[in-house]
């Protein structure tokens, strides 16, 4: 087994290892806004470390840049996607947490009541 | 036209990378793909009214491997979170500014936020994100500005 092997071994284990961790935040977080944050991880970090080790393994030129393609893609669609999501559920009014802390960035951020009034501000 | 020109060049050599086969069915196949998007992106920039400036500089070429190394520590942080015995959470609401000049700026930088485990983007105008972090820490990091001011280092000329 070649030093390319071993890399690429490293990275799929590496890949699945975040893969199931996204897995375990989604199942042990409390809400819907932080389970959110725990999908970020399968999405980005498994990905595109299975990704990685997939690379690893291409034969030509053209698997490789067919991999790459597809990390680029993930990594825009991605949080592209989730954005869609998290925006309509803020808009539908899905609530935070009880403990959620509301910094004011902004006079207008002063409550979670006042962002509640912000819909449709763009 | 030039524009029309330029994107079916760039779809047709996307597709060629991609199929690797050159026989007639499948340049086909490819020179119709081509078409389809051409027509659909038509379409897109008619109804929103998009410019064609894609706003996005050299700048990008630092900014990509910065990102993914936040993205790794961040990676990282979220680990440690989320094998603790206990989940220490403290769940942030915040709305941080955008100093971005163009709306691929602003998408650049809501994108990375959302991006990077952690934190993500609810809603964004023009001058700010409200953005909802996991953590103070992560919060915080947010607020320092600096994935701020390196998403606007991409922007190029406007």
């Amino acid at each position: 087994m070649g030093a390319i092997d071993v890399l690429s071994w490293i990275a799929l284990f590496g890949g699945a290892f975040f893969s199931i961790l996204g897995a375990v935040g989604l199942l042990r977080m409390p809400d819907f806004w932080t389970r959110c944050h725990a999908a970020g991880v399968t999405d980005t970090l498994g990905a595109g470390l299975i990704l990685l080790g997939l690379f690893f393994q291409a034969e030509t030129a053209l698997v490789a840049i067919k991999l790459a393609m597809i990390l680029g893609f993930l990594l825009i669609a991605g949080p592209t996607a989730g954005h869609a999501l998290y925006r309509a559920a803020h808009a539908h009014g899905v609530p935070f947490g009880p403990e959620t802390e509301v910094l004011a960035a902004n006079p207008a951020t002063a409550s979670p009541g006042s962002l509640e009034g912000e819909h449709g501000s763009d | 036209m030039g524009r029309t020109l330029f994107s079916s060049l760039m779809l047709a050599l996307t597709w060629l990378a991609w199929s690797g086969h050159f026989d007639a069915r499948m340049l086909g196949f490819g020179g119709a793909s081509v078409l389809v998007v051409l027509a659909i992106t038509h379409r897109m920039e008619r109804l929103s009214g998009m410019d064609h400036d894609p706003h996005v500089g050299p700048g990008i070429l630092l900014y990509v491997p910065w990102l993914l190394w936040q993205i790794v520590k961040a990676n990282v942080g979220m680990a440690r979170i989320l094998l603790a015995p206990r989940l220490l959470l403290s769940p942030q609401l915040l709305r941080v500014p955008t100093s971005q000049r163009s709306d691929t700026g602003r998408a650049l930088y809501a994108n990375s936020i959302t991006l990077t485990p952690g934190t993500i983007s609810l809603d964004l105008n023009n001058s700010s994100i409200l953005v909802h972090a996991l953590t103070l820490e992560t919060a915080q990091a947010l607020q320092d500005g600096e994935m701020d001011r390196r998403a606007r280092r991409c922007e190029g000329r406007n």
